[in-house]
């Protein structure tokens, strides 16, 4: 974990909403594990705004990519970032997934949640599947990256208006139905907004299948230390206690979770 | 004429009996227990470290969202969740004594029995340098906001956990209150050994669309620049009483609110908000009221504490 002055390398809008942003940062992009995050002091905001926690999108050759939407002050304002700002951000954050999966990595992402997993699924020992949900189709990032490195991508949108029609759910129901009728195991990674962790974390349960999923919380120090961003948690033993997304977290295993 | 470079600037203060090696230490909240910095930020060269309120036992804290940000700085209802003291003292204080750093506690309770009870606890534990009692937290429903701001209370507060522990003594002072000198006195009658202000102020934000509160608690506490100026004034107005040095916090960012502290009368002071955007802003705040007092010709803290020129 450092806390370091990043030079921006690049910096383009994916779609209407949601950027990419590249920033020199070789001694976090060199440590950074998928499902791990930077926390970014916002440029043009330094003074008056607390930081904004960002999952790492990809980390090679000492640089760090961000996919973010832009939801809000701070995000709007890093949209205005081009290539040569400069930036001040702490990483790498968090435990992140585990890399090796029993049987076939199902990742499971919803909107940015694509974010963590592209990261994972150019890390994980075994190539699988990754179901990708939005409410429409400018929702839908990242297909063409994950096909790239030899994914295969099922898309769902609400509206229909690319792949099923339908919740990433959905295809998730399906996804396993086939890998049971094979005889396989599969191992869940889920990204995306608390309800569909929700519901791929209650499929993980009733399969008897482990489920990783990286829960979005609002942070404020990003370290541990402030105890804004807790969740429920569970041990083995049945035992609760409340852990810290940004520091505990934000990957935890679907059972671990008390929501 | 004296050579302003060269000088030897002493920065080190007596905060009630905390020997502390520069004025700066870190607000209650904002550092958890030390360690969660340590890997950022040098925590060897703080003044003191203050750690995140305890009580006697565990305790959860309050519903989700804790945090909002507003204009000017953010509203917290954390809600003190805590190890307890004998958490505290088996997960944290080995790494708070490897410092080498004064510890700070600060402490809470619902009751005179139980803050006396925990200052008691603590006062057995190795490494522990002094507590800050927590009368003035607006989060937590017993006990907090409602103990400081009735002097009685403050009073009956104080004096009982005197009787508790010989370790120096530091009420946190809530900034809701007509007049601030009552409390000063209070406080200070009744044995404390130094005064800690301000602690955030109530407050409140409305998400206008869903028309309910943002905090899931519904009140909070305000913190960042926007209650500098507020504490500046109550530290200023304390200073003219208080008999006791006072540790000053609301709203550092940098060098220059800290300076302002010192010059209203602060004898020390606290960095917290800032802490989250900026881990190692504490360091700066250091460095800055260094420079500050060689610029202007200050060999140490005393020429500085309650300097303010009011003509």
């Amino acid at each position: 974990m450092v806390d370091m002055l990043c030079e921006v390398l690049g910096h383009k809008p994916l779609t209407e909403v949601y950027w990419e942003l590249d920033i020199a940062a070789p001694d976090i992009a060199e440590q950074a594990r998928p499902g791990q995050f930077v926390h970014v002091r916002v440029p043009g905001l330094e003074a008056v705004s607390l930081r904004r926690p960002f999952s790492i999108f990809g980390a090679e050759g000492g640089t760090l990519k961000i996919l973010y939407k832009n939801v809000g002050r701070g995000t709007a304002e890093m949209t205005r970032l081009s290539a040569g700002d400069r930036l001040q951000v702490i990483g790498p954050l968090g435990n992140g997934f585990p890399l090796c999966a029993e049987g076939v990595p199902v990742l499971v992402a919803g909107g940015y949640g694509v974010a963590p997993l592209f990261f994972l699924a150019g890390r994980l020992e075994r190539k699988g599947v990754v179901l990708i949900g939005g409410r429409t189709a400018a929702d839908i990032l990242a297909r063409d990256d994950f096909e790239r490195i030899g994914w295969r991508v099922q898309v769902a949108t609400q509206d229909g208006s690319l792949g099923t029609e339908g919740l990433v759910t959905d295809l998730l129901d399906k996804e396993l139905a086939g890998v049971c009728a094979e005889g396989d195991a599969a191992e869940f990674f889920a990204c995306g907004p608390e309800g569909m962790l929700r519901a791929v974390g209650e499929r993980a349960v009733a399969a008897g299948l482990r489920g990783w999923l990286s829960l979005d919380k609002r942070m404020v120090c990003g370290v541990g230390a402030c105890l804004a961003c807790v969740q429920k948690l569970r041990r083995a033993d049945g035992s609760t206690w409340i852990g810290r997304v940004c520091h505990d977290g934000p990957v935890f295993e679907a059972r671990e979770i008390v929501w | 004429m004296v050579d302003v470079a060269s000088q030897k600037i002493d920065m080190a203060v007596d905060l009630g009996g905390i020997r502390m090696r520069n004025p700066v230490t870190v607000a209650s909240g904002t550092f958890g227990y030390g360690q969660e910095y340590a890997g950022l930020v040098d925590v060897t060269r703080l003044g003191a470290i203050t750690v995140k309120g305890i009580r006697l036992g565990e305790w959860a804290g309050n519903p989700l969202p804790r945090h909002v940000e507003v204009p000017g700085g953010m509203l917290n209802a954390i809600g003190l969740q805590g190890p307890g003291v004998e958490g505290f003292a088996r997960e944290y204080m080995p790494f708070l004594r490897s410092t080498g750093v004064p510890v700070i506690v600060n402490i809470w309770g619902t009751d005179e029995n139980e803050y006396a009870e925990v200052a008691r606890r603590l006062s057995d534990v190795e490494g522990v340098s002094g507590l800050e009692l927590n009368i003035s937290c607006p989060n937590v429903k017993e006990g907090g906001n409602a103990f400081g701001t009735d002097p009685r209370t403050v009073a009956a507060l104080v004096a009982a956990v005197r009787r508790a522990t010989k370790l120096p003594l530091i009420p946190k002072l809530a900034p809701n209150v007509p007049d601030i000198k009552v409390f000063v006195r209070a406080a200070q009658d009744a044995g404390a050994d130094a005064l800690s202000m301000i602690n955030t102020l109530p407050a409140m934000a409305i998400d206008i669309e869903s028309k309910r509160p943002i905090l899931a608690n519904k009140v909070g506490g305000l913190s960042g620049s926007a209650i500098h100026p507020v504490a500046v004034k109550l530290v200023w107005e304390a200073a003219k009483v208080a008999q006791v040095p006072i540790l000053a916090m609301g709203g550092i960012m940098g060098p220059e609110q800290a300076i302002e502290f010192m010059l209203a009368g602060a004898a020390a002071v606290a960095v917290g908000t800032a802490n989250f955007i900026d881990p190692s802003v504490s360091l700066r705040v250091i460095d800055g009221i260094e420079a500050y007092m060689r610029r202007h010709g200050m060999g140490s803290l005393r020429e500085l504490t309650g300097a303010v020129v009011c003509d």
